[in-house]
């Protein structure tokens, strides 16, 4: 379990330097997959690495399985450091070792014997797939590859707590889709809080439990997937739903976005909701998927109806969430409201 | 023999072709046991320093600009100083150390100076080009500076620094000539006593080309040893068929 409080980085100078993190909270329970996202630039990678003390917070608190990571001396810090598994984007294999090699790099430093070693790596390589690669070195693997050996070797010291930095980024989607989904088995297996780092949507998506969104050094929204998804008013909801095009409303129609509120919305609830506004629904566009085992719904539908309380109250009846679009492809608030600014 | 040859009267008198072997093996071997041990001491001692003065600059695993600084001065100092100058300046400390003034014993104290001040930088520089990332992977998992500076610096820089390792020994070569001209014996001692002295063509040609084949093969050698320490430079299993154009 990961907590972070408060936490503030300044690079350089601490008074004067750039503020990358911004008092910065963020927690991640056991066995849970908390997403970062964010512009590039926003400080995910600065997060991640205070979060391991590779760089050292400015000011804030790093409760990692309970030991508070800022008071730590450079010996126990390496201690806790072990109890931290850490994947990055590049996947820092050393290109003179083999993949079983470099495996069993963190079990050498702690001192594990030969014998330990052996048994522990082959352990790794069956669980990440790669038994068959064992002796090949990095070049001679696939980025995807690479990349579990490169999990493989965070997790060769059993942590509690796994960082992900863009540890998909640069694969294809196939390997991307793999890495994700063995990131998911081993959370359930291995009982891991991972704080999973990306700036792709569809992974988070995927894999996430929760999602924070990370902008200049601030979590500016936060949240359970399955809620950010449902609320029609969320900025990270509207980006992580995928997109499909909605046809434009018709002449006299006004377009509406409407989300799934709750479980059990009728499937007829399109002319349910016509026959409550008396007046005829069309639909524009929708999608329906499966997020955790519950079902996350959104339509774009063309309302005739011009009374926007007495819509929400009819939607909201049926277990739905809706909002009126000026536009179909409404850009998000802020992006306008900076636009407006320059 | 040999040491009457040297000692006989100063006269143009050539060395027969036949006799040149004789004159010049020895030398090679004296070359070879100087350069040798220079250069183990050179290892021995470079490497730890490079290592150290790489990790006390700036950015390094046990940064620290009040010891960075002096030591990377005096290293500065022993590479500035041409060689035949340092040999002179330090012969005081030579003596100290050796007990004399020519010979192989002398010739390698001042030798080792300059070989490891090389060796510093060039330990140095390859282990700036060992990416950060690898660096930090490590620290991650938990590794003591001591443990990241062999494992990761020192192991993925090792074919950088046995390309090193070849340069400075071509350039510890060079240098025993030059100090075979304070008496210290090997190739350079006889290319300047006969070569030079007594305009002996035969013999200047003959340590030339024993020099020049020694500096060939100290290349030819390193290189083979840099391909084999490179994992993608070896051809190891045919893993990717080679691509049929369409
Ligand atoms: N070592 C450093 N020294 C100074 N500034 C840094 C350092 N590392 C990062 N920064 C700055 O901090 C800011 C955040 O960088 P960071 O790498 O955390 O962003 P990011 O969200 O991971 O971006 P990306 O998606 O591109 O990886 C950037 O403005 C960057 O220039
Ligand atoms: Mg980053």
């Amino acid at each position: 379990m990961i907590k972070i409080d408060r936490l503030t980085k300044r690079y350089g100078d601490p008074e004067t330097g750039p503020l990358v993190l911004d008092s910065l909270s963020l927690q991640v329970a056991t066995r849970e997959i908390a997403a970062v996202v964010g512009p590039s630039g926003a400080g995910k990678s600065t997060l991640a690495q205070c979060t391991t003390l590779l760089e050292r917070p400015t000011s804030g608190s790093i409760v990692v399985n309970g030991d508070e990571l800022t008071g730590l001396g450079a010996r126990e810090l390496r201690l806790a450091r072990r109890r931290i598994g850490t994947i990055f984007q590049s996947d820092g294999l050393l290109s003179r070792r083999t993949a079983a090699q470099n495996i069993a790099l963190p079990l050498e430093y702690l001192g594990v014997t030969k014998a330990g070693v052996r048994a522990r790596v082959g352990e790794l390589l069956d669980r990440v797939g790669l038994l068959d690669r064992a002796h090949h070195y990095p070049h001679e693997l696939s980025g995807g590859q690479r990349q579990r050996v490169g999990i493989a070797r965070a997790l060769a010291l059993r942590p509690t707590v796994l960082l992900s930095d863009e540890a998909t980024s640069g694969l294809d989607p196939d390997s991307t889709a793999s890495i994700v989904a063995l990131l998911a088995e081993l959370r359930d297996e291995l009982d891991l809080s991972i704080l999973f780092i990306t700036h792709e949507m569809e992974t988070v998506l995927a894999v996430a439990d929760t999602v924070a969104r990370l902008d200049r050094g601030r979590i500016v929204e936060s949240g359970a997937l399955v809620d950010l998804l449902r609320d029609p008013d969320s900025e990270l909801g509207a980006t992580l739903r995928p997109h499909r095009a909605a046809q434009q409303a018709g002449a006299g129609e006004a377009p509406w976005r409407v989300q799934y509120g709750e479980d059990g919305v009728p499937a007829d609830w399109l002319s349910v909701l016509a026959a409550e506004l008396g007046s005829p629904v069309s639909l524009l566009g929708a999608s329906i998927e499966t997020v955790h085992g519950r079902v996350v719904g959104h339509a774009t539908i063309g309302l005739r109806a011009t009374d926007a309380p007495l819509t929400v109250a009819a939607l909201r009846r049926l277990g739905l969430e809706g909002v009126p679009v000026s536009q179909p492809t409404a850009a998000p608030a802020r992006a306008r409201a900076l636009e407006t600014a320059s | 023999m040999t040491a009457a040859r040297i000692a006989g009267p100063l006269v143009s008198v050539s060395v027969p072709p036949l006799e040149i072997p004789a004159l010049v093996l020895p030398a090679l071997v004296d070359t070879l046991v100087m350069v040798g041990i220079v250069m183990s001491i050179v290892v021995l001692l470079g490497v730890p320093l490079g290592a150290l003065v790489h990790n006390l600059a700036p950015g390094g695993l046990v940064e620290n600009a009040a010891l960075h600084r002096p030591l990377s001065a005096v290293i500065s100092i022993g590479r500035s100083l041409p060689f035949l100058i340092l040999m002179a300046s330090i012969m005081p400390f030579t003596r100290l150390i050796t007990g004399t003034n020519i010979g192989i014993a002398a010739a390698v104290v001042p030798m080792a100076i300059a070989g490891i001040a090389f060796f510093t930088r060039i330990v140095e520089n390859s282990l700036r080009g060992v990416p950060a990332d690898l660096v930090r992977v490590s620290r991650a998992a938990g590794a003591s500076p001591l443990q990241i500076v062999r494992t990761v610096q020192l192991g993925e820089a090792v074919p950088s620094i046995i390309g090193g390792l070849t340069i400075n020994t071509i350039a510890m070569i060079e240098y025993s000539a030059i100090a075979g001209t304070i008496g210290a014996g090997g190739i350079g001692y006889v290319a300047v006593t006969y070569g030079y002295q007594r305009f002996d063509h035969g013999v200047m040609v003959a340590t030339i080309l024993t020099l020049v084949a020694l500096v060939a093969l100290v290349q030819f050698a390193g290189d083979r040893l840099v391909r084999v320490a490179t994992p993608r430079a070896r051809i190891t299993r045919a893993t990717t068929p080679r691509s049929i154009p369409a």
